[in-house]
């Protein structure tokens, strides 16, 4: 099933590269990595996500540009090159990135709704709203922060559980409209409106990052947050969570399995130095993760100290005794603050009235890791900090603007992934791209729907951890064993070898053969088996909980895994199951399967005439 | 005669004093920080300041409750405490040993706050009556959510943008149809949209993509 033979080509290796680097870099660099970092020893983490970017990301990465630039096609076309059998393989890349398509760009509809409150003073989650008779702050508010408030309810406007639905939600929709549509421009005619939009979506996430670093790093306590980041704790190396965590975060930060790259390859001629770009492409992403997590925690040690020191300006506290007490202003002061209350303590009545007062103690460590990734970084954490900043405003649209490209680059792989299967598959072929890009925009938003509702937070915390995972791990490992033994490594030499003009040495022969599928493999048998084997819960937000303000956890209702199992099972199974479709309609119907030329030197090398 | 008068008053004011008690139901707390507003300008809290206060308050009940008569004599005080905080009561002017309803206490207060918070040069936070939460400013909202206007122009841009590519790919379409009708006459071609500009004949083919 190649494409017809007259191709779309980049315009220029630029628009190539800057659109792998967009599509690579995503929001997972900066809201999840600076997590991780932090919480697995912080300085320590940088040798398991090297060591596994060298043995498993660059491999990878290297395989999905070379049979994309070889077999010309995207990844429906490319497997049913190699052969018919595994067509499934590029079935499920499509299916994945329908799915993981749909709820990345509601995360960008949630940026856009931010994007578009950020365009006011003060910001409308620095305060809390006051309620009907204006005699005081909304409770849920004032138990909670405004931050808080301002993402769950009125953002969100999240009901209390999954089975809640509470109804779609307007503004929501509205957003959600916005975020496909800016989606469907950029998108229009595939790579020759991507290839001009990110010159902008792809670097300006660069100069918004510097931007904030210099920023950050003239407020007060950005050196504190650096070195929370980065104190390195050897001993979590022995832990295998770290390693795990390494290895899945390099997996899915290249966004490989997704048939993203293997398109976005296919339009390079055919000599293109694939090597040189895929270690390029890795390395900026490494370093885009270490920079961007050096940003986040610039911020965060400031957020951090000003919480801390308004927590130890004691005036609060004084107050609360003085009133307590009954004491004359004056008698309890910031100086003899510790005296006083050791005192009042020391007696039977006054320890328990103390008790009583809920005085706050102060600790910069927890200031520091709360609540740090995903959308709680974003939307609480980092919000918070820029309403603590002067010229909140443009601190607030820089910030997600930043995020809005880096999200929208990862979404044209996305949606270059579903549209040239499509037209692989020839299921419209005389329709133009523009209608074809159009019918895939308007059918995900559609879907996309169900996250506007009022449980769309925790139907996407449900797409986020099983749409993605578990089938990207399966199409990663059968591509390398795909390419590796059903193709033939010895073929995939002789192609590389035509392409960049020499065999790729025995380090790569070593990580397609052995080890990168054997990481892999690893990573989803423990990841697999740690889901199965546990009760699922997700966590949720609920007013009249007794531990509100932190998050409620429950456990998922009997249909949930249902959709579970269709959402990680029906891309997987594609796989095999194509394969034994194909079986069938050889067998039963005894047609011969029209085996498709394999793309090997001789047939091609009338397309190209090598100079 | 003197000792009965004496009597009289003694016992009256010990009947109000039982009227007045700290916890009373139909009560308020009220509490002062004058030091922590004034600072150095800070005045001294005595008799006389007292007395400005249950003058504010009755004033307060004459103007904003049913109208009567209150007087000084009808705002009872106890319990005060060098914090500065002490409750009230007030009884009604018809009968000296009837509470005026806590409600109606309340709403008088309420409606005569910043009258009694400049009497005493203090604001809502430092001259605290415990149970009477402050009216707060509403805050200024727009008629319009900001919001709404940023969304009406990126989605203006996004449809102008989206339009101008569509017809322009559409008028493309139809000039090149018409162009290949001329010069082939009935040349089909392939029309898969990716193709519309690129054309196979014109594109030169370098062996490296250059930068």
């Amino acid at each position: 099933r190649q494409r017809d033979q007259s191709p779309l080509k980049w315009g220029s290796k630029t628009q190539y590269l800057l659109t792998c680097v967009g599509f690579c870099v995503g929001l997972g660099n900066v809201w999840r990595f600076p997590y991780l970092c932090q919480s697995h020893g912080g300085g320590a983490f940088m040798i398991p996500f090297i060591i596994l970017l060298v043995f498993e990301g660059v491999p990878l990465l290297y395989l999905e540009f070379a049979i994309g630039q070889r077999l010309r096609s995207g990844s429906v076309g490319v497997w049913s090159s190699i052969h018919p059998y595994m067509t499934g393989v590029g079935i499920a890349s499509m299916t994945v990135s329908f799915f993981v398509g749909m709820y990345y760009n509601t995360i960008l509809a949630w940026v856009m709704w931010y994007f578009l409150n950020s365009f006011q003073s003060p910001l409308p989650w620095s305060q809390c709203p006051l309620n009907d008779n204006l005699t005081d702050l909304v409770s849920e508010c004032k138990r909670s922060s405004p931050v808080d408030y301002f993402w769950y309810r009125e953002t969100l406007n999240t009901s209390t559980s999954i089975e809640e639905s509470g109804g779609l939600q307007w503004w929501m929709v509205l957003c959600l409209a916005a975020a496909w549509s800016v989606l469907y421009l950029c998108c229009i005619r595939g790579i020759e409106t991507t290839g001009k939009v990110v010159y902008i979506t792809s670097t300006l996430p660069y100069v918004v990052l510097t931007i904030f670093l210099i920023r950050g790093l003239t407020l007060k306590g950005s050196v504190e947050g650096i070195k929370f980041l980065f104190t390195p704790d050897l001993n979590e190396l022995l832990n295998p969570s770290t390693w795990l965590d390494a290895g899945a975060q390099v997996f899915y930060s290249f966004s490989l399995g997704v048939g993203g790259l293997i398109s976005f390859s296919s339009y390079n001629p055919v000599h293109n130095n694939c090597e040189q770009d895929a270690i390029i492409i890795a390395i900026i992403n490494g370093f885009t993760s270490i920079f961007a997590a050096t940003v986040i925690y610039t911020i965060i040690g400031f957020r951090a100290t000003k919480q801390f020191d308004d927590c130890l300006n004691e005036y609060v506290n004084i107050l609360m005794l003085l009133n307590a007490f009954d004491l004359v202003e004056g008698t309890v002061t910031e100086i003899n603050y510790d005296e006083m209350l050791q005192n009042l303590n020391s007696t039977i009545s006054g320890s328990e009235v103390i008790q009583g007062l809920d005085l706050s103690t102060c600790n910069l460590r927890t200031f520091l890791s709360d609540g740090v990734e995903g959308t709680g970084l974003a939307f609480i954490v980092f919000t918070e900090a820029i309403t603590k900043m002067p010229i909140s405003p443009l601190w607030s649209v820089l910030f997600f603007v930043m995020l809005f490209c880096l999200g929208l680059s990862t979404m044209f792989g996305a949606i270059e992934g579903v549209v040239v299967a499509i037209q692989d598959f020839k299921i419209f072929p005389t329709w133009p791209k523009e209608v074809i890009s159009g019918i895939v925009c308007l059918s995900s938003f559609l879907i996309a729907l169900i996250f506007s509702l009022g449980s769309g937070n925790y139907w996407l915390a449900l797409f986020d951890s099983y749409a993605g995972s578990i089938p990207l791990l399966i199409i990663a490992f059968c591509e390398m064993v795909g390419v590796a033994y059903v193709y033939g490594i010895e073929r995939f030499n002789k192609d590389i070898e035509f392409m960049i003009g020499h065999k790729p040495n025995i380090f790569w022969q070593a990580m397609w053969r052995v080890i990168s599928p054997l990481i892999v493999l690893v990573i989803f048998l423990i990841y697999f088996v740690n889901e199965v084997s546990s009760t699922l819960t997700y966590i949720t937000w609920n007013p009249s909980s007794e531990n509100f303000p932190v998050l409620e956890i429950l456990p998922y209702p009997n249909w949930v895994y249902i959709i579970i199992l269709l959402l990680a099972g029906l891309p997987s199974l594609a796989i095999p199951g194509f394969a034994l479709y194909k079986v069938l309609q050889k067998c039963c119907c005894k047609k011969t399967i029209k085996k498709l030329e394999l793309n090997t030197v001789s047939a091609n090398v009338n397309m190209y005439d090598t100079k | 005669m003197l000792w009965k008068v004496l009597l009289l008053l003694g016992l009256s004011s010990a009947w109000a004093q039982k009227l007045c008690s700290p916890g009373a139901s139909d009560g308020y707390k009220v509490r002062l920080s004058i030091n922590s507003a004034l600072g150095d300008q800070a005045y001294v809290w005595n008799e006389n300041e007292m007395f400005l206060f249950r003058a504010t308050l009755a004033f307060a009940m004459r103007t904003y409750s049913d109208g009567q008569e209150y007087d000084v004599a009808n705002v009872v005080v106890c319990d005060e405490t060098p914090r500065v905080s002490f409750w009230f009561v007030v009884t009604s002017p018809l009968d000296a040993s009837l509470l005026v309803d806590k409600r109606r206490v309340e709403e008088a207060v309420r409606k005569s706050r910043s009258r009694i918070n400049s009497a005493f040069l203090l604001t809502d936070d430092t001259l605290e009556f415990i149970g009477i939460p402050p009216t707060l400013e509403a805050p200024v909202a727009p008629d319009t959510p900001p919001w709404l206007i940023a969304f009406g122009v990126v989605m203006g841009g996004v449809g102008a943008g989206i339009v101008v590519l569509l017809v322009s790919s559409v008028v493309q379409k139809i000039r090149k149809k018409r162009d290949g009708e001329e010069e082939t006459g009935g040349k089909t071609e392939n029309e898969a949209a990716s193709d519309a500009i690129y054309n196979m004949s014109f594109s030169d083919d370098e062996p490296v993509t250059q930068m």
